[in-house]
């Protein structure tokens, strides 16, 4: 038997079979759904965080400070997680970019996160999260990160929330501050800047230049007022974040002049969904896309576009059909109730009592 | 025209077309208030129960590695007992009906879960969610009306078959989880030829191989983990299944078995309206009454009536709801039929024992 499997290191063998063994003793469950019983933080586990304290940082906005499970792996400057919180009872996913340093002595980390108006999870993170209250985690990730060691001269073009990731980058540049910094920052008024007292600390103390711009009193922030506070661009790396009509502004900019290159930037998207009568549904797993009136429902629709569709009483009592939907809103035909998911939400809706209530994107 | 003219002593032929419809009406928006409302409460009742059992579980199993000792083997019984209903009825039963789906949590979803009973989940749902809850108490197309072994309704013709029917549920109720596993099989569907041979096979490998894991588990792992208490944990874990079993189906009997129950002809749903629908489920279910304990250990089914006509609301809400579903069967006059336990049982045995013989 051994000659034709490779054999493995005994220690894996061992804790695959001890691992095999619990499994047997825990079916039908798994061992792992009694061990987060008693702690949820462990290595092992699927990430998770624990919040230790939600710190006011300006009137609408707070860091969250958050203890990660064993299992997280640490992160690069400027890059953000995925965290599902649970808003009145509904688990509900969002990205936020971390702003704590990757070294973090108690080894901590944390978010910065605004309070958007309608916004359920901001909302509830910088007014009614509590400490203690157990969070789910993804591993960091984006690409939106500078380089180690930090390049020369760096210019850093922010507005409103999107000043986080890059307070992130610069506490962990600050040990070092050989580079030559200069940050912009955009917001309502000097009150409403998040990380004002640090940022302005910072550039008295001559680590950066801080340059705010209070577009209740100055306006929005243009090309033309940027080139005349920082005359240098051209010979700067610049990380920028903030809406989507700055970012498009600035890569205009930045192509015009032939330096495109030399620009990274984030797009903090807040994921619009169109929500009407009906629309496009796409089954992605099937590659079937039909049009649906809206007033029809979703499985009919599927099935009739020849769609492998799970299906059950067809009435919305025995839950047979339910599939996620990835992207997009449906309705509820007995209640008129929408239901929205964001890109890789993957919420589960009953297909026999949902119609489409703009394009949505069906795991089918 | 409505579901139930069809039935001898048809208690809703005072209830007009337009009666039913308002009737309808009047429940669809007790259930929305229920939506509207489920929230942050909720959530922490399900977790908490979740995580209850769970501990109450892994206690009473390290307890029982001592089972040698008297005590530790009865409070280790009587806890996994206990673990195994609530695990049964208050969690995995309500899970599986996507009670809790609107969390949209993955780990208790009714599309991930698995319970410690006999039946693999997604079979379960099958024969339970799709076809009782959906045609509840119609003759010939409700198998729960007897699990197609016993008759409990006058209006089922008699079978010489059905002579032995107070053994057979005898039997049934302490081996209720092979018995709904095997219900769940629809192996007589598989006899009349209405079942495709290869996908009969297949489930019937996979209940086999979930009651071999199950078994193993209870008889065989934790006894040898005990040591020298391995014999008495055995017993221990031979009993727990036996009170999960026996308490289950005299539960779930209460349910449907009742004198004052309805039963359906199975021409009479054609062209239900959603206000019919409701009516049956109103007429073909039986509630139990009790302490809070009681109905937390039924998994609220002694809510029978409520939970039949929103199987997909949570459990704890039932409760709430069943003073104004009450109030509506007064004011349409129709008999809300509920009991204690003990006068439920014994109803639906006798009911049992008296159709055991032709009419």
């Amino acid at each position: 038997m051994t000659t034709t499997s490779p054999r493995t290191a005994p220690a894996a063998s061992l804790r695959g079979r001890v691992l095999k063994f619990t499994e047997r003793l825990t079916t039908p469950l798994l061992p792992a759904d009694y061990l987060d019983v008693i702690d949820p933080l462990r290595s092992g586990a699927a990430l998770r965080g624990r919040l230790v304290a939600i710190n006011p940082e300006t009137r609408d906005s707070a860091t969250l400070v958050i203890r990660p499970g064993r299992g997280w792996r640490g992160h690069l400057p400027g890059q953000y997680i995925r965290v599902g919180v649970d808003v009145d009872g509904i688990r509900q996913w969002r990205a936020y970019s971390l702003t704590s340093p990757t070294d973090r002595a108690d080894g901590c980390i944390t978010i910065t996160v605004k309070a958007i108006p309608d916004g359920a999870v901001s909302t509830y993170l910088v007014r009614r999260a509590r400490a203690g209250t157990i969070i789910q985690l993804d591993q960091a990730a984006g690409e939106f990160t500078v380089d180690n060691p930090s390049p020369g001269k760096v210019l850093f073009i922010t507005a409103g929330s999107g000043i986080t990731p890059v307070m992130g980058m610069l506490r962990d540049m600050r040990p070092d501050l050989t580079s030559d910094i200069v940050v912009v920052h955009s917001a309502p008024t000097a009150a409403d800047v998040i990380f004002g007292g640090e940022l302005r600390m910072l550039a008295a103390k001559g680590l950066i230049r801080l340059v705010e711009v209070h577009t209740d009193t100055e306006g929005v922030l243009d090309t033309d007022r940027l080139e005349r506070v920082v005359d240098d661009l051209a010979e700067r790396h610049t990380w920028a974040c903030g809406p989507v009509g700055l970012l498009d502004t600035l890569e205009r900019h930045w192509a015009a002049i032939g330096i495109t290159d030399q620009l990274h930037t984030e797009r903090f998207r807040p994921t619009v969904i169109a929500t009407g009568e009906g629309g496009a549904v796409s089954f992605s797993a099937s590659a079937v896309t039909v049009e649906n009136d809206g007033n029809r429902s979703l499985l009919d629709t599927g099935e009739d576009a020849g769609v492998l569709m799970p299906s059950g009483c067809r009435m919305g009592i025995c839950f047979g059909c339910v599939a996620p939907l990835r992207r997009g809103a449906v309705r509820d035909l007995r209640t008129g109730e929408l239901t929205t998911a964001a890109e890789g939400d993957g919420v589960a809706i009953q297909t026999c009592i949902s119609a489409a209530a703009g394009p949505c994107d069906i795991e089918l | 025209m409505t579901a139930v003219q069809e039935t001898v002593a048809d208690p809703s032929t005072h209830l007009s077309a337009a009666d039913i419809e308002n009737l309808g009406a009047e429940l669809d928006a007790i259930r929305e208030q229920v939506i509207a409302s489920r929230g942050e409460r909720d959530a922490a009742y399900i977790r908490t129960v979740i995580d209850t059992q769970r501990k109450l579980e892994l206690g009473s199993r390290a307890i029982l590695l001592f089972s040698l000792f008297p005590p530790a083997w009865l409070a280790g019984t009587v806890g996994l007992s206990v673990s195994k209903i609530i695990e049964n009825m208050e969690i995995g039963h309500n899970v599986m009906h996507g009670q809790w789906d609107w969390m949209r949590d993955p780990a208790i979803h009714s599309t991930t879960w698995e319970w410690d009973n006999a039946s693999p989940a997604d079979m379960w749902k099958h024969s339970h969610n799709e076809l009782h809850h959906t045609y509840t108490n119609v003759r010939g197309k409700d198998n729960d009306l007897g699990y197609g072994i016993m008759r409990v309704d006058d209006e089922q013709p008699w079978k010489p078959m059905y002579l032995i029917q107070p053994l057979s549920n005898a039997v049934n109720a302490c081996f209720f989880q092979y018995g709904i596993a095997f219900y769940d099989l629809e192996i007589g569907k598989y006899l009349k030829g209405r079942v495709d041979k290869k996908d009969f096979i297949g489930r019937g490998r996979k209940v086999l191989s979930k009651i071999r894991r199950q078994a193993t588990r209870d008889y065989v792992l934790h006894p040898l983990l005990s040591g020298p208490s391995a014999l008495s944990t055995l017993t221990a874990n031979l009993t727990a299944n036996l009170v999960r079993n026996l308490w289950t189906h005299s539960v779930i009997m209460c349910g449907h078995f009742p004198e004052g129950v309805q039963t359906f002809a199975r021409d009479s749903i054609e062209g239900e309206t959603r206000g019919q629908w409701y009516l049956r489920q109103m007429l073909g279910s039986a509630n139990i009454s009790g302490s809070p304990a009681l109905h937390f250990m039924t998994g609220n089914l002694s809510y029978q009536i409520e939970h039949h006509l929103f199987p997909d609301l949570p459990s704890n809400r039932y409760q709430e709801i069943a003073p104004k579903v009450r109030e509506l069967f007064e004011r349409y006059g129709l008999t809300y039929t509920t009991g204690p336990l003990p006068k439920q049982v014994v109803s639906a045995w006798t009911q049992i024992i008296r159709l055991s013989v032709p009419n």
